[in-house]
């Protein structure tokens, strides 16, 4: 019963996000301000995950490969399946859903503790809009975000099965375009958009309604951050049923 | 004329605040007193909107909170200054865009006028090379005039503090007492302060307000309150050797 009352109290919050809408000058400095800390700022652990992630997928697909019938071009085309279809967007997501969540649920969840959020409302400004919308429109700019995953993730890919001896570039480069469906992109851009907007929105929950002092500030990021994962691969399961099913 | 009118709050099977009826008058510091679990921060924030009293009504000056739409509310609140008892300065935010954020919030003035008005009130409570600090750059008491300024920057009619005093040492507590009555009286606008300082409750409580288990036991001055033979505000207000015989002194003095 508990779980029915956090999905109906989580779609009112979702509902509260988009109403009365802060001015347009004071958001717009304010998404700015997030797509620099939500996008930009985790660049750099998307792109030294997926490069190594590309690899590693490159490297046991290669040692797997012991048919001398099957073509070495599989190498990158299984590099480039699993990076487009599965690494990029749903492992991405659950690695930022650890980085980019825990902020979330933290910062609002410091604003809960120390009445900052209680400051705004007595103000008479919508906190849900003032503190939640930013990060929903920020987060509709990670799918750039996943593209650099994709691309980094196959680039792993090819250097460690070039460099790795497993392959010629020509070849893994023949495997990447080997039966490419342009609609896979979109599915992964599809999932993106979704995980974009649980990442923004869950870890806001968890904060936003969060209880007690500082140390529950830590147990909320740990919550949101199961949470939100546990959505992300629920709604992945949706999603490519709905979509390649 | 803030008017609250047989107020009820719950907390499961707690009675939290238990049928206050009171009102606040313009131009006066009316203070709420009493000891840790009395309600007084229930009560405060029924007062601001943030709690949803079971029973009773709240009025401000004719509007009943409860049958404001949304929109009125927010409206209303536009009216409301608070100062917290943490301050509860936004951490990422300088001194200057901590008191600007009403104004960029809810007026169209331009940056000049704001920095103007920024400028003013900051002067106002006392701190003027503080602009471009944070607050964690700054002292407690410093906090507090900073959060009294962001209060009073829209020109509120009415200003909620809570326990503004603690934390603070004695001599800023007073700084911070006085500066507080005295804006009550240049603005004309209701103070509603919660406190358990027994120096706010002497030195500026024009109208005070003793609660207990939720109940209203005493209202009066901080004339009266010298005077009354209410046993639980005798014991609470002067509960320590120091406040007795300041008591004393008093009644001698009058008589």
């Amino acid at each position: 019963m508990n779980y029915v009352s956090y999905i109906g109290s989580y779609a009112i919050m979702v509902r509260e996000v988009f109403k009365k809408p802060t001015k347009w000058s004071v958001m717009r400095t304010l998404i700015l301000k997030e797509i620099d800390e939500l996008i930009f700022g985790s660049l750099g652990i998307i792109i030294f995950i997926s490069l190594f992630i590309g690899g590693v997928v490159s490297i046991q697909t290669a040692l797997n490969l012991d048919n001398p019938l099957i073509p070495l071009s599989l190498i990158g085309f299984a590099t480039r399946q699993s990076v487009i279809l599965e690494f990029a967007p749903t492992f991405t997501s659950i690695i930022m859903a650890g980085k980019v969540g825990s902020y979330i649920t933290s910062s609002i969840g410091t604003m809960r503790v120390t009445e900052q959020i209680d400051a705004l409302e007595v103000m008479g400004v919508n906190s849900l809009n003032y503190l939640v919308f930013p990060k929903i429109i920020a987060m509709m700019i990670y799918p750039f975000a996943v593209a650099v995953a994709m691309y980094v993730g196959i680039l792993g890919g090819w250097m460690a099965a070039v460099f790795g001896d497993f392959t010629s570039s020509a070849e893994f480069i023949e495997g990447l375009q080997l039966d490419f469906k342009p609609f896979h992109i979109t599915y992964s851009f599809i999932k993106t958009f979704v995980f974009a907007f649980v990442l923004a929105t869950i870890p806001s929950y968890h904060g936003y309604y969060m209880e007690g002092g500082a140390l529950d500030v830590g147990k909320a990021a740990t919550t949101s951050f199961v949470w939100t994962s546990v959505a992300i691969i629920v709604m992945n399961f949706i999603l490519t049923q709905l979509l390649l099913g | 004329m803030i008017e609250v009118d047989n107020l009820h709050k719950y907390f499961g099977d707690a009675h939290v605040l238990d049928g206050i009826t009171t009102s606040f008058e313009k131009g006066k510091t009316n203070l709420i007193i009493g000891q840790s679990g009395s309600g007084k921060t229930v009560f405060m924030k029924c007062l601001l909107g943030l709690l949803v009293p079971d029973k009773g009504t709240i009025s401000y000056d004719g509007r009943r909170f409860a049958e404001l739409t949304l929109d009125e509310r927010r409206s209303l609140r536009q009216e409301m200054g608070m100062v917290f008892q943490g301050s509860a300065l936004f951490d990422s935010m300088t001194v200057e865009g901590n008191v600007m954020f009403p104004l960029e919030m809810f007026t169209d003035q331009s940056r000049s006028e704001m920095e103007d008005r920024v400028n003013f009130v900051l002067k106002r409570v006392n701190l003027i090379d503080a602009h471009k600090k944070f607050p964690s750059e700054i002292s407690g008491g410093m906090q507090k005039r900073v959060a009294i300024a962001r209060a009073i920057v829209m020109n509120p009619k009415y200003l909620f503090c809570d326990e503004p005093n603690s934390g603070l040492d004695p001599n800023t507590a007073i700084i911070i007492d006085n500066l507080i009555q005295e804006i009550t009286k240049e603005y004309d606008i209701i103070t509603v302060i919660n406190s358990h300082d027994m120096n706010s409750v002497m030195e500026i409580g024009e109208k005070i307000i003793f609660l207990r288990n939720g109940i209203k036991e005493w209202e009066g001055t901080n004339q009266e309150i010298f005077k009354t033979d209410n046993e639980a505000i005798t014991n609470f207000v002067y509960s320590s050797e120091l406040y007795k015989k300041v008591r004393q002194v008093y009644i001698s003095e009058s008589d």
